[in-house]
């Protein structure tokens, strides 16, 4: 079994990303961006038979009944992901296969985050990107890698990018055209962070370096928002005149927690994960016309283009220098602006190129709609490049 | 730097820590596949077998890559940056998180040879592991 043309996207809803979500909780976040997809889609609320969240703070356990109440819905498929930025494109694949085995019709995908005024509480401060929200963390990260500061994103994909240039050739230059161009791509999207905010080459040289070899405007702003899309059959979906995205193919691949213990921090797990994809889609590189690639970090990019196939190991550079990145240009990248320019509201971030992809194959990109669009790739990238998760999707099934 | 502690360690991780006071870095070797394993594990993450011995390292090493930090990645590391996190490798295989002490952060280089050395017995009983230059 296949899940070619299993389940189509046929609505997505997304709130605008904003530094602070004060007094408002996540359910409630959820909630409102979940009922705006369901709207979208052209459906009713009992139209809904699954529900696929994610774990989120607030809420340490029984998520999907949480929400199922809060939102009234009655669902015969309801799941979490836990699988970081992966979250958003891994939700989609298991809706499909929910669908695909019977279990249900219409799916619900949605994630969100809120993000709180950061306020001076007395005593010690809890480290930020503890790795989980639901207490304290007893795993071997908090004996073998909080003691030496090995916490949080930034430092982990840093030690990546600094072993790639080891190993490869890449420019700070070319790293920065990455940032550049989303920058562009984002000042199309009235919902961007940094919409009407473009920069340039030396602005990224020139931002502050926080971890070497990674300078500030490499690295993502955090936000608070949601996304969520709607999973519906194919019968379901030919009934409802409006355009589809199909599911062509998926691929997911984890190998670790802590970038330490990765196999290898050059062979990763984002390979096989769109060697499934695009096996399972009959689809080759040469014809996605739109790359949503997760984009936590420039680095996260580069090695992204490499491990996906749109170009040799080591010739990233070498094909950022070569390739318009922007919607209007040969190969259209992030064309939202990416989490770079988009911003990051915590797992919404990496549903958001779930929903770009989604919005660009049903021609709703308005100003940045990609010409000729049949195909996009899609990778969910978790952890330190611990969770991979790659869709094709397609105008057809 | 004053680093955060790594609090109550499992049955598992225990005898590594205890180790730790005595100046000696454990790994564990499995019996089945002589794979080197680190950080401690229930089984052999390699081949799932059960029976595992643990050894001590050599403390020799080299740097497989790293980074600057420029701002803290933890509140206790405040006032402390530029720091370096790095991977290390063992002698033995094994890649293990630490800091590199004891050299300008500018200085470090992936390959660089390193050489562990232990700071002082804490309150908890055991010390940490770092890396310097040989």
């Amino acid at each position: 079994m296949s899940l070619r043309g299993s389940a189509a996207v046929v609505g997505v809803a997304e709130l605008k990303p904003t530094r602070w979500t004060d007094n408002v909780s996540t359910i409630d976040l959820f909630t409102q961006v979940g009922l705006q997809a369901i709207a979208d889609a052209g459906l009713e609320l009992s139209d809904i038979d699954g529900l696929v969240a994610h774990p989120m703070a607030g809420v340490p356990m029984l998520v999907p009944s949480t929400l199922i109440e809060s939102m009234g819905l009655r669902c015969s498929f309801a799941s979490t992901v836990d699988l970081g930025g992966a979250t958003g494109a891994a939700m989609v694949w298991r809706a499909a296969a929910a669908i695909a085995a019977g279990q249900a019709n219409a799916v619900l995908c949605v994630t969100a985050s809120r993000r709180q005024r950061r306020t001076p509480t007395p005593g010690p401060k809890r480290p930020s990107g503890s790795g989980g929200v639901g207490g304290k963390d007893t795993s071997a990260w908090a004996e073998f890698e909080v003691p030496f500061g090995n916490v949080g994103a930034n430092i982990g994909y840093a030690m990546i990018a600094q072993r790639y240039l080891h190993e490869y050739q890449a420019t700070p230059e070319q790293l920065a055209k990455i940032a550049v161009h989303q920058r562009d791509n984002a000042c199309a999207n009235p919902d961007a962070w940094f919409y009407g905010e473009p920069i340039t080459i030396d602005d990224v040289l020139d931002s502050p370096m926080v971890a070497d070899p990674l300078h500030l405007l490499e690295i993502v702003m955090p936000s608070g928002g949601g996304a969520a899309l709607v999973v519906v059959s194919p019968e379901l979906a030919h009934k409802l005149d409006r355009p589809k995205a199909w599911l062509l193919g998926a691929g997911e691949c984890t190998t670790h927690k802590t970038i330490t213990y990765a196999p290898s921090l050059m062979d990763t797990a984002i390979k096989p994960a769109a060697d499934r994809a695009f096996a399972q889609a009959g689809v080759t590189r040469d014809q996605i016309g739109l790359a949503s690639l997760y984009d936590c970090y420039t680095i996260t990019v580069l090695v992204t283009l490499e491990e996906a196939g749109f170009c040799a190991r080591g010739a990233g550079g070498r094909f950022i220098d070569e390739h318009d990145l922007r919607y209007g240009g040969d190969f259209p990248l992030n064309t939202h602006g990416g989490q770079l320019s988009f911003s990051q509201p915590g797992l919404a971030g990496g549903m958001s190129h779930v929903t770009e992809a989604v919005r660009q194959i049903q021609q709703r990109g308005g100003d940045r709609q990609v010409k000729d669009l049949s195909f996009a790739f899609v990778n969910g990238n978790g952890g330190i490049m611990s969770e991979e998760c790659a869709l094709i999707l397609g105008v057809e099934p | 730097m004053s680093h955060p502690r790594p609090g109550r360690p499992s049955v598992v991780t225990r005898p590594f820590w205890e180790a730790t006071a005595e100046g000696r870095f454990l790994i564990q070797r499995c019996a089945g596949c002589r794979t080197a394993i680190f950080y401690p594990r229930p089984a052999c993450p390699h081949c799932g077998g059960g029976e595992l011995a643990w050894e001590a390292a050599s403390g020799a090493a080299t740097v497989h890559t790293f980074s600057i930090a420029r701002r803290p990645t933890h509140p206790k590391f405040t006032g402390d940056e530029p720091y370096v996190v790095a991977i290390v490798e063992l002698a033995e295989g094994p890649h293990v998180t630490t800091n590199i002490i004891e050299c300008d952060p500018d200085d470090v280089r992936i390959g660089m040879a390193v050489q562990l050395v232990f700071d002082a017995v804490g309150d908890d009983g055991y010390a940490l592991p770092f890396f310097r230059p040989v």
